[in-house]
């Protein structure tokens, strides 16, 4: 295979990258101008469709699928939100691309706003991201002092204008009812699905939500080509009739024990020891990995030996992970001990459940103070239980929550338990030698440190 | 009847964003962002002014104002707001000890505000920069691979 060749990447680390100036004179605003008033909108969405595009936010949904299930012929307004509330630990190719090219992500947008009737967006951008903030409020200005915004955009009959919305802290604004929610002005408490949002989504009209690197991808694909971005990635697994692929590049973060942490792009359907030892420089320290996450906290664990796991939509499941998620991989190496990882990942969900859903505001919170006292050196080996308990009864498969916050809280824990619990076990019982078969129910430690 | 907070430039700031939506209430965290800016924090009185602004009741403003972490209300934060990421990505380079080492360094908790009002102290949860892991956003200004060291010396740069 010849040697991959970054595009979502390209213009990254570019001197004056975020500016219309740079952007344009490697061909940027070039695809919109190939799209809008010469192709139907329908046949922007068919293209998009025919790429195999899946959703690049976590869930994985193929994007221009999602798009034909706005009602056909409304009479309008529609809705188009890009999610930027990138909050998924260990994730940051969104800001990477906000923040050094921040033209292609808009540039996505037009045509996805295009394909889509929609003539008002929202770029939800989370408030942690100061750089990407101004860098994509100058480069909206500069798109609507050219004409590439606003009113008869590109010359054409086509109007478009994109408002900037600053978040305010909330993982939860990343699921796309709740950024809906949030956009309205609300708690961002997400909503009940049906009614998806592409039939009644944010003020209640049709609404496409669509997160960043989705939009950058859409830019290319009208760039290079449907065969191009068909060449890339890994065609649908003919034994799986509901895989649609993983085709195209995408931007893998890599963070955690390693030498060279970053965000590189590949070919969908690398493995993470290839994605750890090409791009990553290996293992810090010369030490030995032992574990990684590889889509974000929320997608579960990975042990060393499964690390021939292939990072597209259909590998990490196979070796009982969540998802591909947000491809995000953390890597822990052989000195890290699982009870530091769970103690961090439930203390995330506990302070990021939006506390709609009973199972979910309690569940994690339980979980969390149950690691408390495992790492305090007060656990028992009935905790576990308690954990697996927690980890098999919130969030949507078994049908207890709302939105998808608490099966990412429960993988960790469901994964952790499964293939580390010996040293769980072992943690328990070395570091509470006298309590840990206690089976009758303990005092709560004291003061716990502060979950919320 | 309590003094007025919101400055005729907030309201302005606040009324030029009311075109962009089509509900007044989704100004709302817009608002909060503007006065939060100003005041350091959003007091009660600013609640029930954005509230008659956007056509609420101060109750709506209340609500969404208390879900979202970034806001404060009793008091304003310090003058440099000091966020130390905390999540994984983070804790495996460090950073819980480097939120610790802060709170003795500066006599806080997380969360809580130095006493002569320079610093807040405050754990983020995934600031994404895990590339750059600890790192810490003070203000707007993002400071990467942050050791102990060279934290003490952004406490003791800040005005």
């Amino acid at each position: 295979m010849a040697e991959f060749e970054p595009v979502l990447l390209a213009n990254v680390g570019k001197p004056d990258s975020w500016t219309r100036r740079a952007y344009e004179a490697t061909g940027g605003y070039q695809a919109v101008r190939k799209v809008i008033g010469k192709m139907a909108p329908k046949d922007v969405a068919e293209t998009v469709k025919s790429s195999g595009l899946r959703g690049r936010g976590g869930a994985g949904f193929p994007t221009g699928l999602k798009w034909t299930f706005l009602p056909p012929n409304h009479p309008g307004p529609i809705y188009f939100c890009l999610n930027a509330d990138e909050s998924e630990p260990g994730t940051f190719n969104n800001r990477v691309l906000m923040e050094d090219d921040p033209h292609q992500v808009l540039e996505g947008m037009m045509i996805s706003c295009y394909a889509t009737n929609c003539k008002t967006a929202y770029y939800f951008m989370r408030c942690e991201y100061p750089l990407a903030y101004k860098r994509t409020l100058a480069a909206i200005q500069e798109c609507y002092d050219a004409g590439y915004l606003g009113k008869n955009i590109f010359g054409t009959d086509y109007s478009l204008d994109i408002f900037l919305h600053r978040g305010a802290g909330a993982y939860i604004c990343g699921e796309e009812t709740g950024l809906i929610e949030s956009l309205e002005g609300k708690r961002a408490w997400p909503r009940i699905k049906p009614p998806f949002p592409a039939v009644e989504g944010a003020f209640r009209k049709p609404t496409v939500v669509n997160n960043v690197e989705t939009a950058a991808c859409v830019k290319h694909i009208f760039d290079r080509g449907v065969e191009w971005f068909k060449s890339i990635g890994v065609p649908p697994d003919p034994n799986n009739p509901r895989d649609a692929g993983s085709y195209g590049p995408k931007l893998y973060c890599l963070s955690g024990h390693i030498n060279k942490p970053g965000c590189y792009e590949a070919p969908l359907g690398i493995t993470v020891t290839e994605l750890i030892e090409k791009y990553g420089g290996g293992i810090w320290k010369g030490r030995k990995a032992k574990a990684c996450i590889p889509g974000g906290i929320s997608m579960g664990i990975l042990k060393a030996d499964e690390f021939h796991c292939p990072l597209d939509f259909n590998g990490p499941g196979k070796f009982g992970c969540l998802g591909l998620g947000t491809a995000a991989v953390v890597v822990m190496d052989e000195t890290t001990q699982m009870v530091d990882y769970l103690m961090n990942s439930c203390r995330f969900f506990s302070h990021e459940s939006c506390g709609q859903c009973t199972p979910c505001r309690e569940g994690t919170s339980w979980a969390t103070r149950l690691m408390t006292r495992i790492k305090a050196g007060k656990g028992r080996l009935k905790d576990l239980d308690l954990l697996a308990e927690i980890g098999d009864t919130i969030g949507i498969m078994p049908g207890t929550t709302i939105c998808g916050l608490a099966d990412g809280a429960a993988w960790p824990l469901k994964n952790c338990l499964k293939k580390f619990r010996g040293e769980l076990e072992e943690y328990i019982q070395r570091t509470n030698p006298d309590g840990w078969s206690e089976t009758q129910p303990v005092r709560a430690l004291g003061p716990l440190l502060s979950i919320h | 009847m309590a003094e007025r907070i919101l400055t005729d430039d907030m309201i302005a700031q606040i009324q030029a964003f009311i075109p962009r939506y089509p509900s007044k209430q989704a100004v709302t965290v817009p608002a909060l962002h503007i006065v939060n800016e100003q005041l350091r924090c959003v007091p009660r009185q600013a609640v029930i002014e954005i509230a008659q602004l956007l056509e609420l009741h101060p109750s709506q403003v209340q609500d969404t104002l208390t879900f979202y972490g970034y806001f404060k209300q009793d008091k304003p934060g310090g003058k440099c707001r000091m966020w130390v990421c905390r999540s994984i990505a983070c804790a495996l380079r460090g950073a819980d000890e480097l939120l610790e080492h802060l709170e003795h360094k500066l006599h806080v908790k997380a969360g809580e505000t130095t006493s002569d009002g320079r610093i807040t102290l405050e754990y983020a949860e995934c600031l994404g920069a895990c590339e750059h892991a600890p790192c810490i956003l003070a203000n707007d200004d993002l400071h990467k691979s942050v050791s102990q060291e060279q934290a003490e010396q952004l406490v003791a740069a800040v005005k």
